[in-house]
């Protein structure tokens, strides 16, 4: 495969972004670093042959979606996240928590490499956005109509939320 | 180690930092982004794998995932805002007036 250097290098990127949205004390800062993330996630979805995924990454998920997070971390004024985080609400809480953390990893590698695939290499599908929007209004058109009504249904949820009385 | 195993070992790493990050982070937002971080983990799992076994359904699921994660954050988020206008706080252990 030639691409993995590409990817490992993308890959640690990936992850230390994903270590700074964890660790960080600022809510921006988080918020940044999760911007950074579904960045790189767009480059790996190239890399993998996914262009129109990787568009739609980057307008939807690093666009809007992370517009509306830090629009209201601003607007709450909720940037500093306060450092008495400790003492934890449960007892062991930390210790607890990277204990099933790590039982899920081992589960997920377990799941994913137990069994080894054959290792038929597979042609190249054609994954250009008019193939994939020939499959998005033929075979899945249903769950396609259904996504219609559901953002219909957010939306007018989150207006009736938000809206002053 | 070809590409697929790599993307599929790096969705599972970020799906469990995303775990980590609603386990032990106290502020409503934080554990919401973490759980952001979950669905791409999960997202970038199903592109390795349409890729792997050259089908297109991979990419389609994860453009419904997408969609559902815009909805679910526009009312998510809704929710927070309304929450701190009561309780003037976002962290989900001061939420705590349903505790026996």
């Amino acid at each position: 495969m030639t691409d993995l250097p590409l990817l490992i290098i993308l890959g640690a990127i990936s992850i230390a972004s994903a270590l700074g949205l964890l660790l960080s004390r600022n809510a921006i800062y988080a918020a940044l670093f999760l911007v950074l993330n579904f960045g790189v996630g767009a480059v790996i979805y190239l890399v993998l042959n996914a262009p129109f995924i990787a568009v739609v990454q980057v307008s939807v998920y690093a666009g809007a979606i992370m517009v509306l997070f830090l629009f209201v971390i601003m607007l709450l004024g909720a940037e500093r996240l306060s450092p008495a985080e400790n003492p934890p609400g449960i007892p062991l809480q930390r210790p607890l928590a990277i204990a099933l953390g790590a039982a899920l990893f081992g589960l997920a590698l377990y799941v994913l490499f137990a069994r080894q695939p054959p290792a038929t290499p597979s042609p190249m599908v054609d994954s250009s956005p008019a193939a994939v929007g020939q499959s998005l209004f033929s075979t899945y058109v249903f769950p396609f109509e259904v996504v219609s009504i559901l953002l219909l249904v957010a939306m007018v949820g989150a207006v009736v939320l938000t809206r002053n009385k | 180690m070809d590409s697929t195993s790599f993307v599929a070992l790096l969705s599972a790493v970020l799906f469990t930092i995303g775990v980590l990050g609603v386990l032990l982070r106290r502020s409503a937002l934080l554990i919401f982004m973490s759980v952001e971080l979950m669905l791409n983990a999960a997202n970038l799992a199903f592109v390795a794998f349409a890729h792997r076994w050259a089908q297109l359904s991979g990419q389609v699921i994860v453009f419904f995932v997408m969609a559902v994660a815009a909805a679910e954050v526009a009312v998510g988020l809704a929710l927070i805002v309304t929450i701190f206008r009561t309780k003037r706080s976002t962290n989900v252990d001061d939420l705590s007036a349903l505790r026996g």
